[in-house]
């Protein structure tokens, strides 16, 4: 019982992290059909600028309380701008050209952002202890389990940020304007839409998502690796892995996914084997296309020949 | 850059002699002045400390061998590649450092998985390769071209094992190996085979894949064993979250680890969650060796930093090289070979360095517990037969060691002090 609890706290939190990340890969596929492949370095960036605020600011020990909201703001502001950035120069000039060529500028940026991240001026290739900014004090002992002050933040501030991007998406015009280039780019800007305007702020939101969960990362799991670690890739595939199996283009979706990752990943590493952990998820990934190719909350389109 | 124009200006030069002057003697090509020495390693990438440290210690090395004079008034020079920490891209370095760059020899690698591939292009070229810091036994089986200036994974498996026996009284012992590691997985094979013989305990290892950020459940399983200690023979770069949600769990017994612990970085990342945990090293800079604390010292003015068991590994695989290519017939790969082969009783940094039949070096490694942050030294642990008193060279009809450096004591004595006496039933290689 003690295992359930706890198994199911840490797939919780973890799930949360994914999800978060997921939103970027999702949105972007949403309203311009191409996978991202730099969201998971403006993930790795999310951390490690945390850090870099954070050491700057001279928060190493004993940080006053309003540390971690600043730095988690700060975080997310500096990513979004690099996301802002990143659709301007490298997308933006690509969007009449074939998809692949834009998938492969992706991929170029991904390993742009990481040598420029091993930098000795910039990040550098040391891997460093994020700083604790976030009380880490055991709130409380419930069968066995004890539950931590990060964890519940973690949770509570990944589902704050989910909420917020919901209510933003389903309730506001900018939401409705989204979702209509989402549905149809070209129609969308007949209807009056500026559709620049709204895939940069789909890019700004995406990486701020990124951006807080690397923040909450190097909260949890305080040794950060160095900019080029394949963990970083390694945990952008799991989300990108979630966003699918929840539907990618669907922003409840990828938050499904998320939780349904991480509660897979850790229910396997702790009942069955750790080895495996990675085994599980895209176990997940094969069985949910072979069985709703769409995705778990997808709609299937068909294809109009 | 210099050397390739040197190479292209050489036939052109010839040509010009042939034609214009009277037929000058020797066809010989322009000599050169200086001697090429090749070098790959992780310089960018995930290991890149490693590379860098055994960069700034061979470099160190060079500049002491080039200010006294070189090989016979000849400067020696080192073309690096960076090998990014993957396994392909060290195959293509040292094809290039051999085919482009036409070097005498090749130094390189730290990780064991890309010494095996640079070792065996090495050795198919008849080039002479040193590992500085690649542990795998499997290094040097590759051919009589590979050697290396440390112990093997097996003699550091055995010093962790008598230690935690002899030392830490342990009895039942965990083990958290990074299975994606050919490094870890050889220690953990080796200590868990050690430990036993000895008449204790190792619990069925657990596993992590290298870059993970979740142990709890592996440490959760541990926990249940209630173990004396716990063997983590990973990277300083897994270490840090291992120990430190180790601790959150409740875990506080010992970690006991391998030189992949050695970085300046693991006390910063775990802090007070690594304090009072063992690994086992190359060398202790707090050794007083007079060898150790030159060294040390130089290091420090040139880099700012402490050095660690890889630069002073990068550093003496220079010197080794050095000192076989003063007493090699001829530079050529087989001569070269033969003489690092031969060397016997160098005194290096990392201890006294003698190579064996397997060209795998024969010498002492220590224990060093974290204390304030700081790896401290403990004590010095020998490999089997070789307990101080018969520290003298094993080989007695190998080449004479060539006395550059000051004589050492050829026992370390000031290391020594804490070393148990010996009490080993098991056979080792």
């Amino acid at each position: 019982m003690t295992k359930l609890l706890q198994t199911l706290m840490d797939g919780v939190s973890v799930g949360s992290l994914y999800a978060l990340i997921a939103l970027g890969y999702t949105m972007v596929y949403g309203i311009l059909k191409f996978i991202n492949f730099a969201h998971s370095d403006i993930f790795m960036l999310g951390a490690w600028v945390s850090f870099t605020l954070a050491t700057l600011m001279g928060w190493t020990s004993d940080a006053p309380w309003i540390a971690g909201p600043a730095v988690i703001c700060g975080s997310m502001l500096i990513c979004g701008t690099i996301g802002f950035v990143i659709e301007r120069l490298a997308y933006r000039p690509l969007r009449a050209a074939p998809r692949i060529n834009v998938l492969i500028t992706a991929i170029g940026v991904s390993l742009f952002l990481e040598n420029v991240g091993q930098l000795e001026y910039v990040f550098g290739t040391r891997p460093q202890r994020m700083p604790s900014l976030l009380p880490d004090t055991v709130l409380a002992s419930v069968a066995g389990v004890s539950i931590r002050l990060v964890d519940v933040l973690v949770i509570g501030i990944a589902f704050s940020l989910m909420g917020a991007l919901e209510y933003l998406v389903f309730s506001t015009k900018l939401g409705r304007a989204m979702r209509a280039v989402s549905h149809d780019l070209k129609t969308a800007s007949l209807m009056g839409i500026d559709v620049d305007r709204v895939i940069s702020i789909t890019f700004i939101i995406g990486s701020s998502l990124a951006a807080a969960a690397g923040f909450l990362t190097a909260a949890k799991y305080p040794s950060i690796n160095q900019p080029a670690h394949s963990n970083w890739i390694l945990f952008g595939l799991k989300a990108f892995v979630a966003a699918v199996v929840g539907g990618i283009g669907n922003v409840r979706g990828a938050m499904a996914g998320g939780l349904m990752i991480g509660l897979v990943e850790m229910f396997g590493a702790a009942f069955f084997s750790p080895n495996l952990r990675d085994v599980y998820v895209f176990t997940l990934l094969i069985v949910v296309l072979l069985i709703k190719p769409d995705g778990l909350l997808g709609r299937a389109t068909v294809e109009k020949v | 850059m210099s050397s390739r124009l040197l190479r292209l200006a050489a036939p052109l030069f010839t040509l010009a002699m042939a034609l214009g002057c009277s037929g000058g003697g020797s066809d010989a090509p322009a000599a050169s002045d200086t001697i090429l020495i090749g070098e790959y390693g992780s310089l960018t990438g995930k290991e890149a400390t490693f590379g860098q440290s055994t960069d700034n210690g061979l470099k160190l090395a060079l500049d002491e061998i080039n200010a006294a004079g070189g090989l016979n008034g000849k400067k020696l020079e080192v073309r690096v590649y960076d090998d990014q920490g993957k396994t392909q891209e060290a195959g293509t370095a040292v094809t290039r450092l051999i085919q482009d760059d036409k070097v005498v020899a090749v130094i390189g690698e730290v990780a064991s998985s890309l010494s095996i591939a640079g070792g065996r292009v090495a050795q198919q070229y008849g080039v002479p390769m040193i590992s500085p810091s690649s542990t795998n036994a499997a290094v040097t089986k590759i051919g009589d071209m590979v050697s290396r200036v440390c112990f093997i994974d097996g003699f550091q498996g055995y010093v962790m094992a008598k230690f935690a026996h002899d030392d830490l009284h342990a009895t039942k012992i965990a083990v958290l190996y990074d299975q994606a590691s050919a490094y870890s997985k050889g220690l953990q094979d080796d200590f868990g085979r050690e430990f036993t013989s000895m008449g204790g305990t190792v619990f069925p290892a657990q596993a992590y894949t290298g870059g993970d950020a979740d142990y709890s459940a592996q440490l959760t399983s541990i926990r249940e064993t209630a173990p004396d200690a716990i063997y983590v023979p990973g990277y300083y770069t897994d270490v840090g979250n291992i120990a430190l949600q180790a601790r959150k769990l409740g875990l506080t017994v010992p970690l006991l680890g391998g030189d992949g612990w050695d970085s300046e970085q693991l006390g910063k990342i775990a802090g007070d969650a690594i304090e009072g945990s063992y690994y086992s090293n190359h060398y202790s800079f707090q050794d007083t060796r007079p060898e150790v604390t030159t060294f040390v010292e130089t290091y420090k003015q040139r880099y700012n930093a402490v050095p660690d068991g890889l630069a002073a590994l990068g550093y003496d695989s220079m010197r080794v090289l050095f000192d076989a290519m003063k007493r090699a017939p001829s530079l050529s790969g087989k001569d070269l070979a033969a003489a690092i082969a031969a060397t016997n009783g160098f005194p290096g940094v990392t201890g006294i360095i003698t190579m064996d039949a397997n060209r795998d070096a024969s010498k002492p490694a220590v224990i060093v517990q974290m204390k304030g942050n700081q790896p401290t030294f403990v004590t010095t642990v020998y490999p089997k037969g070789q307990e101080p008193a018969a520290a003298a060279p094993v080989d007695p009809a190998a080449a004479p060691v060539d006395g550059a450096a000051p004589a050492a004591a050829p026992a370390d004595p000031a290391a020594a002090p804490a070393t148990p006496p010996p009490a080993t039933p098991a056979a080792k290689p």
